[in-house]
């Protein structure tokens, strides 16, 4: 989230778009109930009439994967009736920006699109070379303030979304025209000065093979409204468990290191070399280009993991850190096409059931049965565990050795995590560790030991892990506050910085204090602030707001970056420095310095008094290299402006609006012959859209909640949802158990006839889609009846993060 | 004056929080469920069930609606089940809190006119004729705390403390609900202390959500019983 949980209450409107909040995020309510008080609109966009719909003050529906076309739709209405805050995108965002000659968009691909081999994963790629600005003579990008050059990104963006009239829109989504409008209304009047929209989504806007561009298309929308940096605005991603935030913040995904360093690839062959590649540089004294400290965020990251063996004559270890091949996927779905491929030997299967969870899941289960051994670290076994003995297992014939190591539950452990609002909490143990489990934190010690001991005998290549820093226990037991120390970062030697002498062997206050030369480390950048000489800042408690009462609690808990509440937040005042929003300001310019929360940078606003530039200014969008918001975003696999495709499994012949180029032409699609997809056809033996989903009473694969038998009680089966059109049309009842079926597999169900799904009329024709949770596996409730609706999501991703496609799918249903 | 429950509906996501936190704090078993074609489970409130949150599709004016109800005992000013059981052994309310309490010694009442004497449909049985539903967690009541289903509402849609306060909160909503829902009306406000408010039509709630005109006068039926009361009471304390 670029805001925070109780910011929601300080929003007029309120989407909730490719989310279920009010069954998947219940607390969420609490400040959505309290902006509704407040007078706020909440508007639910949803395939299915959801408990979110029915709070809600508006509800539209639209077919599964069609949200770009939605939006693009609202980004058209924006624009033809001038309702975005003119100020802030001519001041704060990339629109005057002047695009390069070789930008061009025709036929459904951007301009540099160059086909791949023919059986690849990915058809084709972008070279993004040709969507450069153009820059002048001190290579700063060229601009037109007045946002009428036929070039600039305002007017590309213009000419782009044209197209996205509502009529079109409607036929690609199913939505009525009215309804489409109604919405558009609503949310676009957050663009008068002082108004706020927010955006709440989830899973329902990420797993598709256009993900990353459907939360692009909302950034535009919110960037042309002036919603970003706001308080009640912003783009907030609801996450999918409860410290989800954390694991990313801290490298859960292979393509970044902690605090979204990127990981090295091969060629980035020495740490300059990485240094000089990955560190952006601006040439515009008035862009802050924050990433321009990646050297001192690298080197202080490396010196955090080998301690006193880092040091400048050995690059600081960086030889020692694994490198990723250039070009090539480590995502998830490659991971387990690798394994289904009998690439590795060994998995260690950690506080996740892929069994259940992943997309394609027939194909995970058949790849685990390719290894030597696996690891299952759970709390109780799981379908990942037990794969072995599943449905369709022969044990007999399957090799692989699995290890259980029962680990403890969080409450049992202390430690932190960092939620959807980027808040680092402190929780502490409660009851202690029941029979032999042991906290994560305590196996991954003793783990490291025992590897250690190994190399120290007989390993190839021992430096990388003898060299590793590994004291993070106290008295033999894993210490989460070393950790997190560790994380924060110390000083290494006597440091001077402005005049002021920082003790070797302290904690580093904040990550301005960071540098390049070794002199300091921390194992996050972003959270070099969080563990200080002052102590344990995520633990603190304090209940007093700040003085402008936004619900900002900046002494409650601690959040990235230095304990700002609201990111991009220079972006909330004029370039004077008032706030748009007089009511719920989240900071003010005094005339020499900043009150409210943490701004954005120090600097003072971009217009003195008079008007005239203030050169000692920086731009607000400081994460961005030329300091502006990104409406052009050239940075993406897929192009720089978000474009309706269709899913790879769709129901439709031809993509209106792209007749020639149906599916996104960079997504992946995975080809073993697990990988069975109707791509590019209405394959009839499959008519019906699907899409997967959660519930309030089971949690992920339903691990911890489906043997739990007061939430079993309220949500006992796998269930799939139909209209009752479509259950006339196939003759089923209410409550029976039918079958659902695509090319990949098949899962009994039990049918949810309801008024909350409708037919859909694209293009003419009725389209139905029905829903299935995908909360439900074999090992509970006992009798085994029950399995994953990902048996039947399909093997395909986003171009850009490879998160699989489970929101948009084809499938049959039949009575048993 | 005692307590009593404040529910707005209008603010009820059915997230079924209170239904889980009522089963957790009483230490009631999980019923073995069946999904039906709907979320609402278990199908109906029983003797280890004292609350379900009712769901119902239903369209209002041509607009589909989802209507949650989070169904509990309303705690009856007058509660005819305790006026037919005519025992304070076994049916009793807590002058203190308010709550209507049924004790083990519900198994020596006739469970037919117990049921039938209530106008919501609530009390139910164990197989050896105990009866039970919500008590108002009558024991965290009496040591300050909230009721468990009130305790762990996420939305403000429960909400429990002195009967004038919640009244008071009542109205206030009610008046404040009306500018989106004309209809909107608090259920029965005088006769009990579970006090619902909803945007529609009770009964498109729940079947039982109201109680019928007739059901808090005095039926022939309890007249003659309350004749008959000190022989009974005699009578169950014989057992």
């Amino acid at each position: 989230m670029t805001n925070h949980w109780i910011d929601i209450r300080n929003s007029d409107c309120i989407l909730i778009m490719g989310s279920n909040a009010a069954s998947n995020h219940p607390i969420s309510f609490k400040y959505v109930t309290e902006a509704q008080k407040r007078g706020a609109k909440l508007i639910s966009v949803d395939p299915r009439f959801t408990q979110t719909s029915a709070k809600a003050d508006i509800y539209a529906p639209l077919r599964s994967g069609t949200d770009i076309a939605f939006l693009g739709g609202m980004i058209n209405y924006i624009l033809d009736k001038k309702l975005y805050n003119e100020e802030y995108v001519k001041n704060y965002t990339n629109a005057p920006f002047i695009v390069g000659k070789d930008y061009s968009f025709k036929n459904g691909l951007f301009s540099g699109y160059r086909k791949n081999p023919p059986a690849s994963v990915t058809a084709g790629g972008y070279d993004k070379s040709k969507w450069a600005f153009e820059l002048d003579n001190n290579g700063v990008p060229k601009m037109d303030r007045n946002l009428s050059n036929s070039r600039c990104v305002f007017q590309l963006l213009k000419k782009h979304y044209s197209r996205y009239n509502t009529k079109l829109v409607s036929k690609i989504t199913g939505t009525p025209e009215q309804d489409l409008l109604t919405v558009y209304k609503t949310y676009a009047a957050t663009g008068a000065k002082g108004k706020a929209g927010t955006s709440m989504y989830a899973m329902g806007w990420t797993q598709h093979t256009v993900g990353v561009q459907n939360i692009r298309t909302m950034a535009i929308i919110q960037l042309l409204l002036g919603n970003m940096g706001v308080a009640g605005g912003g783009i907030n991603a609801l996450r999918g468990e409860s410290n989800v935030q954390g694991s990313t913040d801290h490298c859960l995904l292979w393509h970044i290191w902690p605090g979204y360093l990127k990981t090295p690839r091969s060629s980035d062959d020495t740490l300059d070399a990485y240094l000089k590649r990955w560190t952006p540089a601006s040439k515009d004294p008035m862009s802050a280009n924050w990433w321009q400290n990646t050297p001192k965020y690298m080197v202080s990251l490396l010196k955090s993991y080998f301690g006193d063996k880092a040091t400048k004559e050995n690059e600081f270890g960086y030889q020692w850190m694994p490198k990723v091949d250039d070009g090539k996927d480590y995502s998830w779905l490659t991971l387990f096409d690798e394994m289904y491929k009998g690439t590795f030997k060994g998995f260690m299967a950690w506080g996740q059931n892929p069994a259940c969870s992943g997309s394609n899941a027939n194909k995970n289960r058949k790849a685990m049965a390719k290894l030597d051994w696996m690891v299952n670290v759970n709390i109780f076994d799981n379908e990942t565990g037990s794969f072995w003995r599943g449905p369709g297992m022969n044990p007999s014939t399957i090799k692989t050795e699995v290890f259980m190591l029962p680990c403890c539950v969080s409450v049992e452990k202390e430690g932190s995590i960092t939620n959807s609002g980027r808040w680092m909490q402190w929780r502490y143990q409660g009851p202690k560790p029941l029979g032999n489990s042991l906290s994560d934190g305590h196996i991954i010690m003793q783990l490291g030991h025992k590897i250690k001991e190994l190399y120290k005998k007989q390993g190839a290549l021992p430096e990388p892990i003898l060299n590793l820093k590994w004291d993070y226990e106290t008295h033999g037991h894993f210490d989460s506050h070393k950790v997190a120390k560790e994380i924060n970062g110390y000083f290494h030697e006597d440091v001077e910085i402005q005049g002021v002498l920082y003790k070797k062997g302290t904690l580093v206050p904040n990550f301005t204090k960071l540098q390049a030369d070794g002199s300091t480390s921390s194992a996050n950048w972003l959270y070099c602030n969080s563990y200080t000489e002052k102590g344990n800042m995520a633990a603190r408690k304090g209940l007093e707001d700040a003085p402008n009462k936004i619900g900002l609690y900046p002494d409650f808990a601690w959040c990235w970056p230095l304990n700002r509440r609201i990111i991009y937040n220079r972006a909330s005042v004029d370039p004077k420095g008032q706030p748009y929003d007089t009511q719920d300001w989240v900071i003010r310019w005094t005339g020499n310095k900043w009150i409210g929360d943490v701004p954005d940078g120090g600097w003072p606003p971009l217009q003195n008094l008079d008007g005239t530039l203030n050169p000692k200014s920086k731009y607000p969008f400081i994460m961005r290299k030329h300091g502006y918001g990104q409406i052009f975003g050239p940075g993406l696999t897929d192009g720089p402006f978000p474009e309706h495709y269709e899913p790879l499994e769709c129901p439709v012949e031809t993509n209106y609006m792209n007749p020639k180029q149906k599916i996104s032409p960079v997504a992946p699609v995975y080809l073993t012959e697990a990988d069975l997809t109707t791509e590019g056809t209405c394959d009839p033996r499959f008519p019906y859209v699907c899409s997967t989903y959660r519930v309030t009473e089971h949690w992920q694969t339903g691990l911890m909640t489906r043997p739990q038998p007061w939430l079993l009680e309220l949500q006992p089966q796998v269930f799939v949802e139909m209209s009752e059109e479509l259950s006339k049309l196939r003759g089923i009842k209410n409550g029976e158990r039918v079958m659902v079926s695509s090319a990949r597999g098949t899962l009994e169900c039990t049918a949810i006839v309801t008024q909350r799904f409708k037919p859909f009329k694209i293009g003419g024709t009725i389209v139905h889609e029905v829903g299935v949770p995908w909360h439900f596996g074999w090992r509970w409730p006992e009798k085994g009846t029950e399995d994953s609706i990902n048996l039947l999501t399909p093997p395909t991703g986003d171009p850009n993060t490879r998160i699989p496609e489970t929101k948009a799918f084809m499938v049959n249903i039949t009575k048993l | 004056m005692s307590n009593s429950f404040f529910i707005d509906t209008t603010l009820c996501t059915a997230c079924r929080a209170c239904q889980v936190a009522c089963k957790q704090w009483h230490d009631l078993p999980a019923e073995i469920t069946q999904n039906r074609g709907t979320y609402e489970n278990p199908p109906d409130v029983s003797f280890n069930t004292y609350k379900v949150v009712r769901m119902r599709e239903n369209v209002i004016d041509g607009k589909l609606n989802w209507l949650f109800f989070p169904e509990q005992c309303r705690h009856c000013i007058e509660p005819p089940c305790q006026d037919i059981a005519g025992d304070e052994n076994a049916i009793y309310t807590d002058a203190k809190t308010g709550a209507v309490i049924y004790t083990a010694n519900t198994k020596y009442l006739n469970f037919e006119e117990i049921r039938e004497a209530c106008p919501y449909n609530i009390p139910r049985k164990s197989s050896d004729g105990t009866m039970a539903k919500c008590d108002m967690c009558n024991d965290r009541v009496h040591n300050g705390l909230l009721p468990a289903c009130v305790q762990t509402c996420p939305t403000g849609a429960m909400n429990f403390g002195k009967r004038e306060e919640m009244l008071d909160l009542a109205q206030k909503r009610l008046l404040e609900v009306k500018a989106k829902y004309p209809k909107a009306e608090l259920i029965d406000p005088n006769d009990v202390r579970v006090i619902y408010l909803v945007a529609y039509e009770p009964t498109l709630y729940h079947e039982f959500a109201i109680a019928s005109n007739a059901a808090f006068d005095m039926t022939r039926q309890v007249a003659l019983r309350k004749i008959f009361r000190p022989l009974k009471n005699i009578a169950s304390h014989l057992f």
